[in-house]
């Protein structure tokens, strides 16, 4: 699905991910771990088109997106989630998924003005696409509540629907679980599984290192912008490097 | 209490205000009355363009006032110095408007929030310097007098104030339903995705510069077609009509009223015009008024009156909308549902 090689993106001296190879395959839970400003959210920053590489290749479907803009990755089937979750606070949950639909349509300024039937059609399916993803996540029963009278966890699930209103098959999550105590985390893990059932492609950032290993399939780790181990949960757990960069430098449980 | 709610969004509550609007000059017996409200509803305009790259799209632009100039001196220019009749020249105000605003937006939109602010700010007082100093073209300080009014066709004559109040309130009634036509739609939701964030939006796969230029350009015309009117009803204009003094009171307008919603603009614009009238005889000392009361209007009503009417009334409806669900005591929770998303846009 993702075959990222030899990724580099260097800030003036500093490479904040250096030489990254690694291969994401398709339908499962990819996990990356490692310390803070090891380089994660810049990873994803790179995947995602909101920074160019400075080096590397980043082959998603046999395409290389190293370079293409954020929103003609999205168009590919690319999607991701914020650590922040920015949303319209001032309107209701649904109308917030409507917009995650936009990048299918093709109305334009004109469609707009003189209300034509594509415009309408677009609508439609926009609305559609809406709830069903709100229905997929769960929350159709607070589809009418303002963003702002939501909880953390709900907001984080409305982001997940947001991305997934724009019909991807790879799934960036920065950090799903952040700021959710663990009882939601529970439901916001069986909700990553379930898009992997529906053949999404999960990627995703975490500190929460019990979740991680319960539910990743692939679990890569990057210190200082390196990766500097890769495999199965199993094997990361107990891999010497990692427990050393963890424990060398911050309490982890990994 | 509901009930009184929601006629303030309801359709009849349009109909009534327009209405009123119609009504006016048949009312008010002065026509110093009604030529103020004519240039009320003509700033109006250039409000709502405004509204549409600031308030749906998020980017403050400095220039809107520079964009009403060169609009106002298009129409001056044309129909003074190439005889031009009002019209034609009125339709090239807008498509200088869309023009220029094309050129400047494909620049200062590479810019971000504060740097682009910025950067139209010095945009505007290049249009403001060329309009005072490129005499050759634009009678420098001097200023343009005898624009032609707006041709009657042997029907009306314009150069009558109320006629003009017409002209003038039909075009904002334009103006308003094209804004209501885009808020409502999948590019009002494109735009407001921008306002949120240009990281968010581009996720979602919009094109910012696309869809900001295009938010420019809309509202630049906007504000050039209100220039033009200007010029047709006041029939006279100088560099003093690009001040960015005229940038900042539509500012005002915006901030009294609402960013980003469809009747803030109005609402504001009218407000302020109305209070300055009252005021006026304070002449200079009149800032000492509005100051304080920007002040508490910032403080309590950070939304504006508009904005903070909707919020408060959609989370009312969000509140009720579960009980209603539960067990269905009015049968109207359903709808209401639905009308908080409505109003939102609608109003």
């Amino acid at each position: 699905m993702l075959d990222i090689r030899n990724l580099t993106k260097r800030f003036g001296g500093l490479a904040a991910v250096n030489d990254v190879s690694v291969e994401f395959p398709a339908n499962q839970i990819n996990a990356i771990i490692g310390p803070n400003g090891a380089g994660k959210t810049t990873f994803f920053n790179l995947v995602a088109g909101a920074m160019a590489p400075t080096e590397g290749v980043i082959e998603y479907k046999g395409r290389n997106l190293a370079g293409e803009a954020p929103d003609a990755i999205a168009r590919l089937g690319v999607a991701r989630t914020f650590q922040t979750t920015m949303l319209f606070e001032e309107s209701t949950v649904l109308d917030n998924l409507i917009v995650g639909h936009r990048l299918r349509t093709g109305s334009n300024l004109w469609d707009v003005i003189v209300n034509s039937r594509r415009l309408k059609a677009d609508e439609k399916r926009c609305r559609e696409k809406a709830a069903e993803t709100l229905e997929f996540v769960g929350l159709s029963h607070i589809g009418h509540r303002y963003i702002a009278d939501t909880s953390q966890e709900e907001r984080k699930r409305v982001a997940f629907a947001l991305a997934l209103a724009t019909d991807p098959e790879l799934v960036l999550l920065d950090e799903p679980a952040g700021g959710v105590n663990p009882e939601e985390t529970d439901g916001l893990i069986n909700l990553i599984h379930k898009m992997v059932e529906h053949g999404v492609t999960v990627c995703l950032i975490e500190h929460k290192m019990d979740m991680i290993m319960r539910i990743a399939d692939k679990i890569i780790v990057l210190d200082h912008g390196e990766k500097i181990s890769e495999g199965t949960p199993d094997e990361v757990k107990n891999d010497p490097v990692v427990i050393e960069a963890y424990l060398g430098k911050e309490d982890a449980e990994a | 209490m509901n009930r009184a709610i929601d006629f303030f969004l309801s359709s009849t509550m349009r109909w009534l205000l327009l209405a009123l609007a119609v009504v006016f000059p048949l009312v008010v017996t002065s026509e110093y009355l009604v030529y103020v409200m004519a240039l009320a509803f003509v700033w109006a305009i250039a409000v709502y363009g405004m509204n549409i790259i600031t308030g749906y799209c998020g980017q403050l632009n400095l220039a809107h006032g520079g964009f009403f100039a060169i609009g106002a001196y298009t129409v001056a220019i044309l129909t003074v110095d190439h005889g031009w009749p009002f019209w034609p020249a009125f339709a090239m105000a807008g498509v200088f408007g869309a023009v220029f605003g094309l050129l400047v937006g494909v620049v200062s939109l590479r810019l971000k929030e504060h740097y682009f602010a910025i950067f139209t700010l010095s945009v505007g007082y290049i249009i403001y310097l060329l309009i005072d100093k490129w005499e050759e073209l634009t009678h420098g300080s001097l200023g343009i007098i005898n624009i032609a009014p707006p041709e009657g066709f042997g029907l009306v004559d314009f150069t009558e104030t109320v006629p003009f109040y017409y002209l003038v309130l039909a075009f904002l009634v334009f103006a308003i339903w094209v804004t209501r036509r885009i808020s409502e739609s999948l590019l009002g939701r494109t735009f407001r995705a921008i306002r949120i964030s240009d990281d968010l939006a581009q996720s979602l796969g919009i094109n910012l510069m696309r869809n900001k230029i295009l938010a420019f350009v809309i509202s630049t015309v906007y504000a050039a077609f209100a220039g033009g009117l200007y010029a047709g009803v006041v029939r006279f204009i100088g560099p003093e009509q690009a001040n960015f003094i005229h940038t900042f009171d539509m500012i005002a307008y915006l901030l009294v009223g609402g960013f980003g919603t469809l009747m803030g603009p109005l609402a504001g614009t009218l407000i302020i015009t109305w209070l300055t009238q009252a005021v006026q005889g304070l002449e200079e000392y009149r800032m000492i008024v509005f100051g304080p009361m920007l002040v508490l209007l910032v403080i309590f009503f950070p939304k504006g009156l508009v904005g903070t009417f909707l919020s408060w009334r959609g989370r009312r409806l969000a509140r009720q909308a579960p009980r209603g669900t539960r067990e269905p005591r009015t049968g109207a929770s359903e709808p209401a549902a639905d009308q908080s998303q409505g109003a939102r846009n609608n109003a």
